[in-house]
Order: C-alpha cells, then structure tokens, then sequence
C-alpha cells in the first residue's frame, strides 16, 4: 500500500510541477491541483496508513489501533484553503486574461 | 528617577491642544520638573555613587530596562533638562503664530525624553534604542516646516546619516555585549581589558565609532549638520549644538574606559577629531549664513572633544567633559542670538546685516561675551577648556607625527575659530546701519525671549571667572565617575603662569585677529563656502551615493537577477524548494527505521494505476483539450477520495468530494472565458523551446521521484506518540465529540479554523471585486457558437421563437434538480448536525449547503436563479464570522480562555438525545460562513454571464451612431 500511495504521490507531483512550469495560466492552475492532491496525500499518509479504522470514537475499541487524527485535520484545512486559492487564482486568471488578451502567464506572450 | 523622563513621553504624546501658551507651559513644566529631580539626585552621585532602576523587559536575552545614573549621566541631564527649559523659554516666543506649535513641544519633549533616556540608560541595547529615538525626534523636528523643500531635504539626510550610523552603532554595542557576555553598560566598563585582547575588537570599535562620528557630525560624516539648519532656531540651539551631537561624544567618553587607550583608537578617533577641528573652522569663517557659521563651528567644537578623547589621558577626558559644557552654554545662547537676529531683520544672511548694535543694544552685547567665549578669550569658560586643550595637545601622548603636528594643528584651527568669531561679531553688529533689510525696523524682543541667554552668558562669565567654585565640584563627580581611581589632578584656575598654553593661546588669538583684517573684504564678498572646496560638497557626494545605491545599483541588480517572467521565478521556486528537501537528507545522512509495509490490495493498486495514467493524462492535454484535462483532473480527485475512504479517513473524503464537485464548476465555469486554440501559431519547436521542455521535464521528474521516495520513507517510519494520543483520549471528555478529527477543528485548534474560515470570507470578497469590472477579452465576448447555433435553429423553425431552445436545454435533469432542493438542504442540515460524532461537520455542511444552491443555478440557469432565489451571500458570511468569535468570546464571559468550548447532551422531545457542545455553535459559524463564501464565489462567476449581455449590449449601442 504504502509504495502504490509513494509512486502515485510521486507522479502527480511530477505532473504537478510539470503543469506550473508551462506558459499557459490554465496549466498552471491544473498544475496546482494535481500538486495540492500529492500534497495533501503526503501529509495524510504521515500518520501512518490504516485501513477501516477512523478516527471515531466508538465504545468498546481501543484508541491505540486507531489512525491518527492530527493530519486528517491538517490536510481538512489544507483542501478547504486549497479550494479557496484555486478560486482565487481562477479569478485572477481571469482578470488577466481579461485585461492583457492573453492567456500567457506574464500577460504577453513574446519574450522580452 | 525614571518617572520625569516617562512622563515627559507621555505627555507629548497626549499634547494636541490649539493653546499657544498651554503647550509651552506644559513643556516648560515638565523640563523644569526633570531638572528639579535631576537636581534632587545630586547627594546620591556626589561621592562617586550611582543610582540604578532595574526593571525586567527581555531577560531571557539579557536586555533589561535598566537606568542608572552617575556623576557624568547626572552632570549631562542636568544640562539637557537646564538648556531644555531655556529653549521651551525661548521657543515660546520665537515661534509664530501659525506654526502649529503643540506638535513642536510635543516632538521637543520626546526629543528630550530620548536624550535624557541616551544619557541615563545603564544597557547598551536600551542606549541604542534611545539614541535611534533622538535620531527620529530630530528628523521630526528638522522637518517642523515641511513645506520648506530645504527642511524635507536636510531631515531626510540628517536621518539617513545619524540612522546608518545608530545601526552601525546597534551592531557594534551588541558585538562587545557578545565579547562581554552582558549588555549591562557597568560589566562592560568593568571588562575593558578583556574588550581590548579579544580579536573582534577592532570590528566593535570601528562600528561604534561610526554611530558616534555621525551622531556627532565628524569629518567625514559632518555634512549633515549644516543643512539640518533649516529647522527652528530653538531646535538648532537645543539639538544640533547643545545636547543631540553631542551623544556622540558623550558615547566615546561613556565607552572610553571600555574602549580607548589602545593604537586603534588614537589614530581612528585622533584622525577624525583634528580634521573636523580644522576643517569644520576653516568652513565656518567662509559661511554668509549666521547659522551655517554657528554650525560649522560646532563640527569644529565637536572635533576638539573628539581629538581631547582620542589622547586618551584622564586629563584630556577631564577637559573634553568641561568643553562638553562650555560648548553648550556659549553656541545655544549664540544660536538664540541668531535667532533673535533672524526673527527680528528677517534674515540671516550676513552679506547684508551690519550696525544692528544699535537696535539690538543687549542681545549684541550678550552675543559679543558668548562669541569671545566661543573664541577662547580669557575670562570666559572657553578659554579654560581651551587652554587645558593646548596643554594636551603639546603633551606626547602617541609618538607619532600626528601627535607632532597636534600643537599646531590647534593653533591653527583656534586661529580660525577667533577669526570666524570675530566676523559674526563685527559684521553684524559694527559698521553702516543696513540698508534693505525685509523687516526694516529691528527691536529688542520681549525680555523673557532673551532671557534664556542672559542666563547662558552670566553661566559663561560665572566659570569662566570662579571656575572653582562654579562648575568644579560638579566636574570632579563627573570625571570620577568616569575615570574613578585614576581621575587625576587638574587645576581649572585662569592663571597657571607665563607657560606654553598660555602662549598658544596669545598666538591663536592674535593669528585670528590678523587673519580677520587681511580677509575681511574677500569675506564680505565671497560666495557661500570656503575656496577650493566650494565644489566638493558633502551634500552633493551624499546624494549621488544615495542616487548610485538606492537606483542604479538597485536597477542593475533587478536588470540582472531579476525577471517579469513567471515561469523561471517558478522554476527557481520549485528548484530551491528541491533542494531544500535534498540538502538535510544529504547532510544529515538518511536511517531508514522501517516497519514492515503492508500488503499490496490489489484493488487499491488498481485504481491507482487509472489514477497515474488521469494524472499524466492530465498533464498532457490541459495544454490543447481544457475540458478533456479537466475531466481527467476531476478523475484523480476522485480516486483521491476513494483512498482517504480506504484508508480510513471518512471526513476527509467527504470534504475533498464537495470540494472536488465546487472546484469543477468553478472551472467549467471559467473555461468561457479562456481563448480558443489560435490555429496561426505554427507549433514548431524551437531548439531553445525543445531545451526549456526537456529541462522542465528533467525538473519534475526528480521532484517527483524525491517526493515519492520521501513518502514512501514517511509513510514506512514508525510514527512519534506526539499528541495523536492525547488527542484521541481527551477529544470526548473534554470536548464531547467522537469524531476526533471534527473536534480537534471546531475545538482543540479552533482559533486556527476562525483564521481559516476568515481567509476563506476574505478570498470570496477578493473574488467578488475582481469579478465587479471583469471586462472579458475582445474574442470571448461573442455569444458561444453553441447558442448561435442553436439560434439559428429556432429562426429557421417557424413555430419557435429565438431562445426556446436554450431554455429547453436539459429539461428534465433540470426538473429533477429543482425538486432535490429541499433534499440537499435537509442533507446539509444531516452532515452538521451528525459532524460531531460521525463524519461531517461545518465544512462539509456548508459545501453541500452552496451545492444546493449551485444546482439551481445549473438547472435554470443564472437568470432564471437570480430571478427566484435572492441569496444574500454577504450576510451568511458575516454572520457566520461573527457567530464563531462569539462562540469564541462568550467563554471569556464564563471566565475561561477565548474558545473554550463546554459540551452536554440534551434531551430533545421526539428527536432525542442531541449533542449539544458549544463547539457546535462555532461549527455553526463555520458552515455559514462557508456556505456565504462558497456561494458568493460561484455567483460572481457565474453572473459574468447575465453581466456580459448587458455589456454587449451597450458596446453595441456605442457602434451603431458612429
């Protein structure tokens, strides 16, 4: 499990990276998703993986075998906050395309 | 002792009254009471004691708040608070009407409470403080007139210059604490040896000498003090000759036990001290302006003290002290001369004052006693300081040639300093009555005006007369208490013989007699500033070094390192971010402290295969095929979601689901408003275009095999017992919740969710004003090809009119998606209501809640949303912010920290048991000011659409006259 999770973080990060490297600003903020995905998984996964075993507390099961519960809410701020950047940046994409006429990170797409 | 230096602080900050007189008593007041309390002290220090107040501020760092107060502390505050109060006097009259004159008592009095805290301050960190005060005061108070470009400039560079050096000096005062190992300023006076062996020496003391030579206007730092003239007289007089300069070498005789006697700082401070003497008096006898003379004269002043210091003996400190308070009594009352002469001619220019003797009678004369003083004629306190300075200055104290050329050095430079004295005395007052002056009938001024330097002047003539039983036990306490066992034995009387000083001191005197009557016609014509060095303006070399930093090199630098482009910033981000990650594993070395992994499910192996192959899929066609990429990205998301279920994580799959369902809108929502594919750009590569792809690849691929091999190596480490533990025992007993991850969010760290969820409403208001002009690009303005097709359909079918299709569109999943409405609603209200014991919460609620309205906005469209659902997002989200901070604040009515949360159950008729935590009231907060701001965004974007018909339509109407 842990090395399928690894390998799957990796790709998408790689992809991630790939995405914000290039010139268009729609790239960029499918980059950023793909990367808050590998991120957020990352962080998930330091508490260790566990299957079946939420952190809910129910009478009767031990507190010990259950999964931790500290990046489970690090990573619920992280989509939440995540979700309002990709909001922002959308807008912001938008304004810029709206303003320069293109879609180009810089706003122009020759270099100078 | 603390108390009238804090409460002249105070008060100036609480002066804002429109009284003239009020602000001047108070001032007065308060300078008088510090000087009575200065006074009152004198018992205590008078054998050599001294006072001390400590009081904690940052101990752990070894800064305390620590005053303390000496002879020479005492003798100096004396001197602020008594020529303080004789500037408030004096200043009472001299400003005029209109200045708003509170703001100046009130600059005045920080000003002296920053010097008094310079003075008295037993830390060296606090010293620094305080003299970075006095530096802000002055700027202040230079720039009292701003309207006056001449101000604006002088203030400016007087900052730059005295701040620059206040940080050299910060810097230095914090290596010799490190060097001492206390900022205490008594260890280090205690540690002056172990200072002086120890190799950063030189680095303190070259760094502490620069704040002290700025502060104090020496050579080559000096040009600074003649354009802070531009500021009121009363400043002039009370800053920039009595007590401000003066801080710095005040520093140098404070730190002198610590610092000086060695090489280093004969030749640093000896160097700067006799170039100043010279120079600044040879400056001062080419000034036309009455202040620039009385200014450049003080740099002059200044440069004898600092060269006294240099030579290090216990006499020479002795003297330096003594000039230290001659100085200040004859240049303030001279500058308030000037002043006097300025208010009472209009100018200062002394081209064309003459023969004022005759209507200023008793100002001339007094100005005529403090000028002879300034010279060093005998009889005057001047002289006394002067002689034990030619006394020193023939004395070997270094062997080398700067030492040797000392005596003459003097010699000439007290020449000059005669010489310039006897210009201001005669050119102002002797000779034709003046012609054209821009006030023409000059008076006496009211009494109380030039009462200040009727004290001044009988202070001179007092010492200077019965030095012994005026000035000379004071001067003794304070040259005890810096010099202590070694204070030597000096004798201030006028008559010491027919000796070399005396000598010196005929000779300067007839020298700068002589060279007034040979000079004096070239004087009275010549251009502002000396020959030879007219052009070589300290000012003008400021500003070019200020020009080449602060823009050229600063362009250069931006031409050179910087860049516009995103992409190589990103680039740089992501590559530093790399080898941010590599660099502690690589020095650090890596352990692997493995568990066993465990097994493979083939399922979940599965699924992420598909998951790999959406993400690079997605990579590949977010270029060219937008929706197709998003699709793919909604895919992952999904996959994302079914492993947090997998592995245990109910919360967060709900969460990532509802967020997964509003980003896609969001995005398809945007897609309208992205250009279309421009089919002219040829997609040829170019060879630097081939080298930017393969480097970009090459980055991504190691950042994502170091990404994966850092979480495979996380993932396999047994986990720290840090707080999951004590999370999962307390989060039902002390926050009556079962779900754990739920309460850690509305109660352990509920104060970082309120600065979440205030983030989340800031990004929707941002969203919304960036969405208020929104002005779409040319080519997206057209209506879709879709609807134009669709148009075109209706016009060519007879029985329909343009439009009916469009409102057909998806008829019955649009019926559908109305009547579930009610459904999501009564499903949001579930997910909140469940979310403290069973996976939901504020979050998920919210998002289901903005789902719902979404949903209608995507069954019947916007107009038709907008015609029936009036949403007011703004209001959900304020009350939502202001439900969590009270939930938050009502615990400090209970008398417990902010957000502590009390949880029960109550017992509801027909429902039953109901968790009822007053984290459930923050969670309320939560879910209304996500379902405001989700809502607020998707509304704004999705109103562009309604927006952009309307500004159609105006273009429109905008063509069709012209």
């Amino acid at each position: 499990m842990e090395l399928v999770l690894a390998i799957a973080i990796g790709i998408m990060t790689s992809c991630g990276v790939w995405l914000i490297l290039r010139p268009r600003t729609y790239q960029v903020i499918i980059g950023l998703s793909l990367l808050s995905y590998a991120v957020n998984l990352f962080i998930f996964g330091v508490g260790g993986l566990k299957s079946d075993e939420p952190p809910l507390l129910v009478d009767g099961v031990a507190i010990e075998t259950l999964t931790d519960p500290v990046p489970q809410a690090l990573v619920l701020t992280a989509i939440v906050i995540g979700f309002a950047t990709t909001a922002l940046f959308l807008v912001v994409l938008l304004a810029s395309r709206g303003l320069t006429g293109s879609d180009h990170v810089d706003g122009r797409s020759d270099r100078r | 002792m603390a108390l009238p230096f804090v409460g002249s602080i105070l008060i100036a900050l609480l002066l804002r009254t429109n009284s003239r007189l009020l602000p001047a008593s108070v001032a007065g007041f308060i300078a008088a009471t510090v000087a009575i309390a200065t006074a009152a002290l004198y018992p205590f220090v008078r054998n050599g004691g001294v006072v001390r107040f400590e009081a904690e501020w940052l101990p752990q760092l070894g800064v305390n708040l620590t005053l303390r107060m000496d002879g020479f502390a005492w003798m100096f505050a004396m001197l602020v608070a008594i020529i303080g109060l004789m500037v408030v006097l004096y200043a009472r009259y001299y400003m005029s009407e209109d200045d708003p004159v509170p703001r100046f008592f009130s600059f005045l009095l920080a000003f002296m409470g920053s010097m008094l805290g310079i003075v008295v301050s037993g830390n060296v960190i606090l010293l620094a403080v305080f003299w970075e005060l006095t530096s802000l005061s002055s700027f202040l108070l230079i720039s009292y007139w701003h309207q006056n470009p001449a101000a604006r400039d002088g203030a400016r560079m007087a900052l730059t210059v005295t701040a620059t050096g206040g940080f050299c000096l910060l810097v230095g005062l914090l290596i010799l604490g490190n060097i001492v190992g206390s900022y205490d300023l008594d260890a280090i006076l205690a540690a002056g040896d172990q200072i002086k062996a120890d190799p950063l020496y030189l680095t303190s003391l070259v760094l502490i000498l620069l704040g002290a030579f700025t502060k104090s206007a020496q050579f080559p730092f000096h040009f600074w003090l003649p354009n802070a003239m531009a500021a009121p007289t009363p400043v002039s007089a009370y800053l920039h000759s009595a007590t401000m300069v003066k801080a710095g070498v005040f520093l140098l005789v404070r730190l002198s036990p610590a610092l000086s006697g060695t090489y280093e700082w004969f030749i640093l401070v000896g160097l700067a001290g006799i170039t100043t003497l010279v120079l600044g008096a040879y400056f001062a006898m080419f000034q036309q302006d009455l202040k620039g003379l009385l200014a450049y004269s003080t740099i002059s002043h200044l440069g004898l003290i600092t060269t006294l210091l240099s030579l290090g003996s216990p006499v020479a400190t002795v003297a330096a002290i003594f000039h230290m308070m001659n100085h200040a009594t004859f240049k303030a009352s001279l500058f308030m001369a000037a002043g006097i002469i300025d208010h009472e001619t209009g100018t200062r220019d002394m081209r064309r004052l003459s023969g004022l003797l005759r209507y200023l009678p008793i100002t001339g004369r007094l100005a005529m006693i403090a000028s002879a003083a300034m010279a060093g004629v005998p009889l005057l306190n001047g002289f006394l300081s002067k002689e034990m300075f030619f006394a020193e200055a023939v004395e070997t104290h270094a062997d080398s040639w700067l030492d040797t050329a000392l005596p003459y050095l003097a010699v000439i430079a007290s020449a000059f300093s005669v010489a310039y004295s006897l210009r201001f005395i005669h050119t102002v007052f002797f000779g034709p009555p003046p012609v054209d002056l821009p006030n023409p009938k000059p008076h006496e001024p009211p009494h109380w005006m030039r009462f200040p330097i009727e004290f001044l002047v009988v202070a001179c003539l007092v010492v200077g007369i019965v030095p012994n039983f005026t000035i000379g036990p004071f001067l003794e306490v304070a040259a005890f208490s810096v010099l202590g066992e070694s204070t030597p034995e000096y004798s201030l009387s006028i008559w010491h013989g027919f000796n070399i000083p005396l000598m010196m001191s005929l000779l300067a005197l007839s020298m700068g007699i002589a060279i007034y009557v040979v000079f004096r016609d070239y004087f009275s014509r010549c251009d502002d500033g000396p020959p030879w060095f007219r052009h070589l303006r300290g000012q003008r070399i400021f500003e070019r070094v200020l020009v080449t930093l602060s823009w050229r090199w600063a362009r250069s630098l931006e031409g050179r390192l910087g860049t516009r482009n995103l992409q190589p910033q990103l680039r740089w981000v992501t590559f530093i971010g790399f080898m941010a990650a590599l660099l502690p594993l690589y020095l650090s070395g890596f352990q692997p402290r493995m568990i066993a992994p465990s097994g493979v499910d083939a399922p979940f192996l599965g699924m992420w295969i598909v998951g790999g192959c959406l993400a690079i899929g997605t990579a590949y066609l977010a270029k060219y095929h937008r929706l197709a990429a998003l699709v793919m990205l909604g895919g992952v998301g999904l996959i994302v979601c079914t492993t947090f279920v997998w592995l245990s994580a109910p919360d967060l799959a709900v969460t990532q689901l509802l967020v997964e369902i509003v980003t896609t809108v969001l995005i398809l929502l945007g897609l309208r408003w992205l250009p279309k594919r421009a089919n002219t750009l040829k997609d040829e590569l170019t060879f630097r275009a081939r080298f930017r792809r393969f480097r970009d690849f090459l980055l991504a691929s190691i950042c994502g095999v170091g990404m994966a091999f850092i979480a495979y190596a996380v993932m396999t480490m047994r986990v720290p017992d840090a707080i999951a533990n004590f999370l999962l025992e307390n989060a039902y007993t002390q926050g009556g919740g079962r779900n754990v991850v739920n309460v850690i969010l509305v109660d352990f760290r509920g104060f970082d969710t309120l600065g979440e969820i205030t983030v989340l409403g800031i990004v929707a208001l941002t969203v919304y004003a960036l969405l208020r002009r929104f002005r779409p690009a040319s080519d997206s303005m057209a209506p879709p090809e879709q609807q134009r097709a669709q148009s075109v359909f209706d016009e060519q079918q007879p029985d329909r009119d343009v439009g009916d299709t469009v409102r057909d569109y998806l008829l019955v999943p649009s019926v559908i998606m109305q009547w579930l409405f009610p459904v999501v609603i009564t499903l949001a209200i579930y997910i909140f209501i469940r979310g403290h014991d069973l996976p939901g919460g504020g979050f998920s609620a919210g998002l289901t809640m903005s789902i719902a309205f979404l949903l209608q906005y995507l069954a019947g469209g916007t107009r038709w949303a907008e015609e029936r659902i009036r949403i007011l997002p703004l209001h959900w989200m304020g009350s939502g912010l202001l439900v969590a901070a009270a939930t938050g604040i009502g615990s400090w009515l209970l008398g417990y920290p902010f957000l502590t949360s009390h949880s029960r159950y109550l017992d509801l008729p027909l429902i039953g048991k109901v968790p009822a935590a007053s984290a459930m009231l923050f969670d309320l907060g939560v879910f209304l000011l996500v379902v405001g701001s989700t809502v607020l965004i998707l509304v704004a974007l999705a109103h562009q659409s309604v927006r952009i018909n309307r500004i159609r339509a105006i273009d429109e109407s905008r063509e069709e006259p012209s």
